[in-house]
């Protein structure tokens, strides 16, 4: 296992837990949450600033050696996506973006079609991209083609809790893309972390389910550790299911 | 001046940005400012002018997943 990195845009990531920075009580939350998850990755988002209520810097709590990854909420199309991965890597944020294009409010869908036009864009320019999509095989196939990093598949809707409810789909991207492929979105729960990784997931994204915990470092660490079992399960290969029950102790030289 | 302000039409009596910086009382370290389409390093708005018309977005990272 010690051997087993994740490589992202020439990063090496130990952990395969990637977190974002939404929701919490407090920023000083985040950097407690890093240290317990030993998550490498995490996610902010631009806006225009409040200047009725000033908000405090937010990348002040994230460490240095953590990879930043700044999404592209907001956007509704992929001329405006392109537009933030630029001013987010301009002002010294790296070359790592999440493609987040959403139209619909109502489930915050994302829009596959202009995801895949800000793709094709944003490799050309060696950005790093990671394509937040509804989990559709052949979308996935022209996302790898067009130069995404990774395939990053909903597993329900944003900040929902619900878990892999497109988890058959996940599991064809799974088989069939050769970019890695990162849950992200509707993870609620470490035992929804560990079976996408059971799976065969390369890695997660969670945000919701730890900034709103109780805890939120109690809860990054348990999900780093539920990610850990998943993967460990994933690559010791799982044992067969059967219908019929198989006794595990021998059914010959009994004591009667 | 009239200038367009994260979307907002104002009347502007700074002649550059750091002076409209200031007078928002924003925070320099985690501001970026785009001045009609272009980003304006730090070390520059000093000595970038204003002028009728111009479109500034005062942007910052916030928390988002």
């Amino acid at each position: 296992m010690d051997q087993d990195v994740l490589e992202l845009g020439n990063v090496r990531f130990n952990s395969r837990l990637f977190t974002g920075t939404g929701k919490f009580a407090a920023h000083a939350h985040i950097p407690a949450m890093l240290a317990a998850s030993g998550s490498q990755m995490i996610t902010v988002a631009l806006r225009r600033v409040d200047s009725h209520s000033p908000s405090e810097n937010i990348l002040e709590y994230i460490p240095k050696d953590v990879i930043l990854l700044p999404n592209t909420s907001g956007a509704r199309n992929a001329e405006q996506a392109v537009r933030v991965a630029r001013i987010a890597r301009e002002v010294g944020c790296g070359d790592f973006i999440k493609i987040e294009v959403i139209t619909d409010m109502k489930y915050l869908m994302p829009d596959n079609y202009e995801t895949l036009r800000a793709t094709e864009i944003l490799a050309k320019e060696g950005f790093v991209v990671l394509p937040y999509v509804l989990p559709d095989l052949p979308l996935a196939k022209r996302l790898e083609s067009a130069g995404a990093a990774a395939v990053m598949p909903l597993g329900a809707p944003i900040g929902t809790n619900r878990g892999l409810e497109t988890k058959t789909l996940i599991a064809l991207l799974i088989e069939n893309c050769t970019v890695p492929i990162v849950v992200d979105a509707g993870i609620g729960r470490p035992s929804h972390a560990a079976a996408a990784m059971e799976m065969g997931a390369d890695a997660v994204l969670v945000n919701t389910a730890i900034a709103t915990a109780h805890d939120p470092a109690a809860m990054g660490k348990a999900f780093s550790l539920a990610v850990q079992a998943g993967r460990m399960a994933y690559l010791a290969k799982m044992a067969e299911e059967s219908s019929l029950a198989r006794a595990s102790s021998p059914l010959t030289g009994f004591l009667n | 001046m009239l200038l367009k302000v994260n979307g907002v039409e104002e009347e502007c009596a700074d002649t550059n940005l750091a002076e409209l910086v200031a007078a928002k009382g924003l925070r320099r370290d985690s501001l970026v400012v785009e001045l009609n389409g272009s980003i304006i390093k730090q070390e520059l708005w000093q000595t970038t002018g204003l002028h009728d018309g111009d479109q500034v977005e005062l942007l910052n990272f916030v928390g988002g997943g």
